[in-house]
């Protein structure tokens, strides 16, 4: 499967990328992010952060399609 | 109605306009760039959004709030890029027809808005360095900003 996985804020610093398209055999953003993590060295681990895909926030369980847009939110800091 | 924006955000009366005579009571909250925070001295500050997920993110807030409290009216605002002192990073306008719905609304939307808006803020200290803030807004309300 090939999605496009977004980088915001301290995972894009780690990444050095806002954005990447990842091929691999990856059903969830949970088995994505064991996949990424294999890549990159990350600050943050999946219990700070929240995923969505195609900006919708969902949980690391959900199954992903071909050609989704997922992120890996790290804890918010708006307002 | 919900806006983010590079700009410099609208007040409350552009947000959230006087159109529903209905409305007596109209709470709005901004929060602005301070020069400060954990005893380190701030400079600026920079917002990095996700933009797709903080529109949609932001629309449902809004929608929900409406659902919550009732005949309300709400709008919100958030900027995003580089900010300097004093200048309103979020703007939250909530209109009822008495004070309690709209004050109620107005602090669960910047509540809502600080847990779940994917927004992150970067601080610019005096010494020039940089650093993404931890977020410390889960439970301790609405911290401005």
């Amino acid at each position: 499967m090939k999605v496009t996985v977004r980088y915001f804020a301290q995972l894009r610093d780690a990444a050095g990328t806002g954005s990447e398209q990842v091929e691999g055999d990856f059903r969830t953003p949970a088995d994505l992010w064991t996949h990424l993590c294999a890549r990159h060295v990350f600050p943050l681990g999946a219990a700070d952060l929240r995923v969505s895909v195609n900006a919708r926030y969902v949980p690391f369980e959900a199954p992903l399609g071909e050609g989704d847009e997922v992120a890996f939110i790290p804890p918010v800091s708006g307002g | 109605m919900f806006v983010l924006q590079a700009s410099p955000l609208p007040g409350g009366a552009d947000l959230l306009p006087p159109g529903d005579l209905a409305c007596g009571g109209v709470v709005v909250f901004e929060g602005r760039v301070r020069d400060h925070n954990e005893g380190r001295a701030v400079t600026a500050l920079e917002y990095e959004a996700y933009e797709a997920l903080a529109q949609a993110e932001g629309e449902r807030i809004l929608a929900e709030a409406a659902q919550r409290f009732g005949p309300v009216r709400v709008a919100a605002a958030h900027r995003q890029g580089l900010l300097q002192l004093g200048e309103a990073a979020v703007v939250v306008v909530a209109a009822s027809a008495h004070r309690q719905e709209a004050f109620a609304a107005c602090r669960w939307v910047i509540d809502a808005i600080k847990e779940r808006l994917p927004v992150w803020k970067r601080e610019h200290y005096v010494d020039g360095t940089r650093a993404w803030v931890a977020c410390g807004c889960h439970h301790h309300g609405p911290e401005a900003p």
